[in-house]
């Protein structure tokens, strides 16, 4: 949690492994709406967890799920850095 | 802390028998996606069930009857949505079918709720909205198997204290826990008042509710599975990933394709022995003719596809059903993004080189409305197998038997190689075309879910493999058979003293010479033209036709048919047919099936429409260019 004074990062300059907490999203509210749905909304705690072998889209785990993004939208997801075990590391 | 519980488990909040009843008629399924709802509509309705489209829109519409021990009633399987804001067509759907605005259905008199219970404070997110219809409800919280090994955990009765609606932890791919669906709907119930619930059209609102909610349930999600990490190291890595992939793509196309091929020609054959059969029984022969030519035939032609079909719907329930077509479609995406498609397009696309009729039923995987209509109409470009017929006829006809590379590639493979990667460039084209005017992708960013690996169950794979070749049978079925009736009626008229004429004085021949001024300048006669009008119910039935042409014409009658063709056509000409072939949309049961899964006559139309104009530009192209070098 020392690192919250630091500014939001996009989500697509998050090293694998790496997470934190949603800050904004820097897109339209159509999309915003859409992601909502998997829970990819302000607050959530999101993270890296692998590119796809071509290297793009990447997979992200958030809320206990695996969702794969494309840069052109990971892009304008900005979180808070900040360390969130990876799924499966944790318990 | 309840403990984990491994036998399945209903909760009910309140004493239900102090209610007032109320029979239940008609009972709606309602569930976010990948909840495990159809697998469970399948299994309550055991596949007694009627699938149909919503009025006006592409949203499927199915509807099943539960019938253990009672009078029968009806459930209605609703779209999976994530929430009753009507944002897209399903949720609009969800809403009105729930509050009884939808025409033809009756609102429903109950609800079950499906949520995955490994995510459940995800899913409950629809919970509030649901409830809070009053409708009478039951909660079924699926996968608590998977739930149950994972180490999940919740307190069940304090969830459905919390709900004001029973809860039941089922499996539907076990079928366990189901007994809670019965009982429920066998005891009469009635409205009863809300829970106390958030704002309901507000989706954060929900989401805080729906958190809250299961930490004061006690929830424990599952340990993530071990193996799914394992797996996707392997089959997401860099260098094997990809490798996989192909192998896994290789292999399917090779079984579909190498399997049933035959499988379909030995149906084929088998149909045909059924008719020949059947023939010696019709004394009339012009009825005789009407039901073995006419409708035999033509309900053969479809049923000839359904070894393809079912052995592509095998391998597709095999891999959507293990969770490895969500990583396929996450490999493929880079590469279908370039022309303008996402990753969940390439195994349509693929089987399309089987059969587009299975392949157009496969983009239901894709969310995407646009771009599944985008891949839906790129689909019949691809190099079916009932090209092949055609094409070799006209290759072995044509083309001289030498080599190009050496031994490794003749002429006529060469021909045959050209033919296929012309069908692909063209797709891409059409499908660039389509994406950057008419299909230009809606504002929806594109998204993929991957879910854990798991075992595909031999019940649930079963179900969909006739569940889907029910629905390609009943639909694909009655267009076809009227678009050969009305070609055997146009081969019989007119009748002359009740004897059908020859076929070069039969209505259809009048119709070949008729279009024959259109096709001649890409270098073909009338009897290609009869061809090509019969062949629209499906592609192969023209070799058959040239093959009833020439085989009563006295001047060809004692030729080959390839020997016919060579006298008949020239080689620019025969090359053109096949580029013809290569484009054309010679196929009714293609375009039965896109009219089904659009939900209209105008898809089809504007395929059927532009796929002969590229067609016969191209075929005038090429007849033009090489009747002048091969001069």
């Amino acid at each position: 949690m020392e690192l919250m004074t630091q500014m939001p990062v996009a989500l697509t300059d998050l090293e694998i492994g790496e997470g934190g907490a949603i800050a904004h999203i820097a897109l339209p509210p159509t999309h915003q709406q859409f992601l909502t749905r998997i829970g990819i909304v302000p607050g959530a705690e999101i993270t890296f967890s692998r590119r796809a072998p071509l290297g793009d889209p990447s997979v992200y785990s958030v809320d206990g799920t695996e969702v794969a993004l494309r840069a052109e939208t990971a892009n304008y997801i900005f979180v808070q850095r900040g360390h969130f075990p990876r799924l499966g590391d944790m318990a | 802390m309840t403990a984990v519980r491994t036998q399945p488990l209903v909760a009910c909040p309140g004493k239900s028998s102090e209610i007032p009843k109320r029979e239940i008629h008609t009972v709606a399924l309602i569930g976010p996606p990948n909840s495990g709802k159809s697998t469970l509509f399948n299994r309550l309705t055991r596949l007694r069930q009627k699938v149909g489209n919503y009025p006006g829109i592409t949203v499927e519409q199915r509807v099943g009857l539960l019938t253990a021990g009672g009078p029968e009633i009806k459930l209605i399987d609703l779209p999976g949505v994530y929430s009753l804001t009507p944002y897209s067509e399903d949720e609009r759907v969800a809403v009105d079918v729930l509050t009884g605005k939808m025409d033809g259905l009756p609102r429903p008199d109950a609800i079950l709720l499906v949520l995955d219970v490994t995510n459940l404070s995800r899913q409950l997110v629809l919970a509030a909205p649901v409830i809070a219809l009053g409708l009478p409800i039951l909660v079924l919280l699926n996968m608590a198997d998977v739930f149950t090994k994972g180490g999940g955990s919740l307190d069940v009765l304090k969830l459905a204290a919390e709900l004001g609606a029973p809860v039941a932890m089922v499996s539907a791919t076990q079928g366990s826990g189901l007994d809670a669906v019965e009982r429920f709907l066998r005891e009469a119930h009635d409205r009863r008042p809300g829970a106390l619930l958030p704002i309901l059209q507000d989706l954060p609102q929900c989401r805080k509710w729906a958190n809250q909610l299961s930490h004061r349930v006690d929830y424990q999600r599952p340990l993530p599975s071990v193996w799914t990490r394992r797996l996707d190291d392997i089959f997401l890595h860099k260098l094997w990933g990809p490798l996989i992939f192909v192998i896994v793509v290789g292999a399917v196309f090779q079984t579909v394709f190498g399997l049933g091929q035959p499988m379909s020609t030995a149906f084929q054959d088998l149909l045909t022995s059924l008719g020949q059969q059947a023939a010696p029984f019709i004394s009339n022969s012009l009825l005789r003719s009407l039901l073995l030519d006419g409708l035999w035939k033509g309900v053969s032609s479809v049923l000839v596809f359904l070894p393809q079909i079912l052995l592509l719907f095998l391998f597709i329930g095999i891999l959507e059903d293990s969770g490895y077509l969500a990583r396929a479609a996450l490999i493929a995406d880079r590469t279908m993004r370039s022309v303008g498609l996402n990753g969940k397009a390439f195994i349509p696309l693929l089987s399309a080189y089987a059969c587009a009729v299975p392949a157009i039923m496969a983009t239901r995987t894709i969310e995407n409305k646009r771009d599944r209509i985008a891949t839906i109409l790129i689909a019949p470009f691809m190099t079916c197998s009932a090209r092949l017929p055609i094409y070799t006829l006209l290759i072995a006809a044509f083309i001289p038997d030498r080599p190009v590379v050496g031994v490794l590639l003749g002429a006529r493979a060469c021909v045959m190689l050209s033919l296929y990667v012309l069908g692909f460039l063209v797709a891409i084209a059409t499908a660039k075309l389509l994406k950057s005017s008419i299909l230009k992708s809606a504002a929806v960013p594109f998204m993929l879910e991957l879910p854990e690996y798991r075992c595909p169950t031999l019940q649930s794979v079963g179900l969909r493999l006739l569940d889907r070749s029910r629905v390609f049978l009943r639909q694909a079925g009655t267009v076809i058979l009227a678009v050969s009736l009305l070609v055997w009626v146009l081969t019989h008229l007119p009748l002359n003293h009740g004897h059908s004429p020859e076929l070069e004085h039969s209505a259809i021949a009048y119709l070949g010479h008729g279009i024959e001024p259109l096709i001649r300048p890409l270098g073909f006669n009338w009897k290609i033209g009869v061809g090509l009008l019969t062949s629209v119910i499906a592609r192969e039935v023209i070799v058959g036709t040239l093959g009833t042409i020439y085989g009563t014409d006295p001047a060809t009658q004692s030729m080959t048919l390839q020997n016919a063709l060579r006298q008949d056509l020239t080689p620019a000409g025969a090359m053109a047919l096949l580029v013809f072939f290569a484009f054309a949309m010679q196929c009714a049961s293609t375009l039965a099936v896109v009219r089904r899964e659009t939900n209209s006559w105008k898809w089809p139309m504007i395929q059927f429409a532009y796929m002969t104009a590229v067609a016969y530009a191209s075929a005038l192209g090429v007849n033009a260019v090489l009747s002048r070098l091969w001069r």
